[in-house]
């Protein structure tokens, strides 16, 4: 049960795909211009990595090894492609803001990383619990780099004004506030680590 | 079509809309390639290449496959797996050829198909120069363009952060901050350098 437990969280601070891992960067920094645009991209990638690991797992046995690759992209662009016409049909506006980052999940390493590394190898239940905590674990950085962006680049969290006669720095709703919040986060964490050792 | 779409399409990829810099694709390589300019020079023109070929070979087959028979949803499957096809293909010839240009080539492609670029631009430009399903005056020669643009982009962006990067091995920079977050850093100065093009009116 422990052991179920650990596949679970590892994927949340361990493993996390974005800090520790630094896998499926262009998405995180791409869309995180605003925490709902942020929340609904982890969202969409936890519903990825859920579907791909779920059926990746329970084929793995069928798959030729030599041809394993292009086996486990088309599953995850199948499940891209039904996120991407879910999206498309009810919400729309949501769809534009994200634009070409949606079907560019199937190219997000974390996907593919996955599949490869464990849901290939191990069974089904514990690639559901693995996905889903990285899915998570990918969600939670977005939320923190989009709502750092958005509090300090407008002025708002969610839609709502946080902070009133507040001059928003502009450069953080910008592709170089993306960058330089990273690289500042990913410092402060190693800073962290440092510390802890 | 005339030279001022085509020249409102290179600028626009190469500076205002840098493929790394302001959208963000293909992050991987620019960050773990970057430390030495002549594998970051490869690596580019490896991209530039699966760019431009994959942005023809995507447009036709968009145009007389996925058009005609209505099955425009199934892009992103048929897209990714041409691309990783082409790919493996490129790999097999250049190993079968040139030794020695595989083994400057050869670990890079491997990488590429995984590269957001090179699907991103197919879908970019399949979202521009198609409306409703309909393929505008000449749209063929618009994808080819902005494909090879695009790697002229991640070209310039991927040798400016490797001069930056071998320059950056003498200083002295705090612990916490070295290899990656300073990397970010660095690319955060190079994108706000860039946003200076913003401003370009034809």
């Amino acid at each position: 049960m422990k052991n179920l437990f650990n596949e679970f969280l590892k994927g949340i601070i361990k493993e996390n795909p974005t800090f520790v891992l630094l896998l499926g960067l262009c998405p995180t920094l791409a869309v995180s211009v605003s925490m709902i645009n942020g929340l609904s991209m982890g969202l969409a990638a936890t519903f990825v990595i859920l579907g791909s690991n779920l059926i990746i797992s329970s084929i793995k046995r069928s798959i030729p090894d030599k041809i394993r690759i292009p086996c486990f992209i088309v599953v995850i662009a199948t499940f891209v492609t039904i996120i991407e016409l879910v999206m498309k049909a009810y919400s729309p506006a949501l769809n534009r803001a994200l634009g070409i980052y949606v079907p560019l999940i199937v190219v997000n390493c974390i996907v593919l990383g996955r599949a490869e590394a464990f849901a290939s190898k191990q069974r089904v239940f514990n690639s559901l619990l693995d996905g889903l905590g990285m899915g998570i674990g990918f969600t939670l950085a977005l939320v923190l780099i989009s709502g750092i962006r958005e509090s300090l680049g407008s002025g708002r969290l969610l839609g709502i004004t946080i902070f009133k006669g507040f001059e928003p720095v502009l450069i953080f709703s910008m592709p170089s506030g993306a960058l330089l919040i990273i690289g500042l986060l990913l410092g402060f964490f190693s800073l962290i680590k440092g510390k802890r050792s | 079509m005339n030279i001022a779409q085509f020249l409102t399409i290179f600028i626009s990829s190469v500076f205002i809309y840098n493929v790394i810099l302001s959208r963000f694709l293909g992050l991987c390589p620019f960050l773990a390639i970057s430390k030495e300019s002549k594998p970051a020079l490869a690596m580019s023109l490896a991209v530039t290449f699966v760019i431009v070929m994959s942005s023809m070979i995507t447009w036709v087959i968009y145009r007389f496959l996925l058009v005609p028979f209505n099955i425009t949803y199934l892009r992103t499957i048929f897209f990714i797996l041409v691309i990783a096809t082409f790919v493996q293909l490129v790999e097999m010839v250049i190993r079968k050829i040139s030794p020695a240009m595989y083994r400057f080539f050869g670990i890079y492609l491997a990488l590429i198909t995984t590269n957001c670029a090179v699907l991103g631009v197919a879908v970019m430009n399949i979202d521009m120069f198609f409306v409703k399903n309909k393929a505008v005056a000449g749209s063929f020669y618009f994808s080819l363009f902005q494909g090879f643009s695009v790697g002229v982009g991640f070209t310039l962006a991927m040798l400016l952060m490797s001069g930056i990067r071998e320059r950056l091995e003498f200083c002295d920079v705090p612990e916490s901050l070295r290899n990656f977050p300073i990397a970010f850093i660095i690319a955060s100065i190079m994108s706000l350098a860039f946003m200076g093009f913003n401003g370009f009116r034809f």
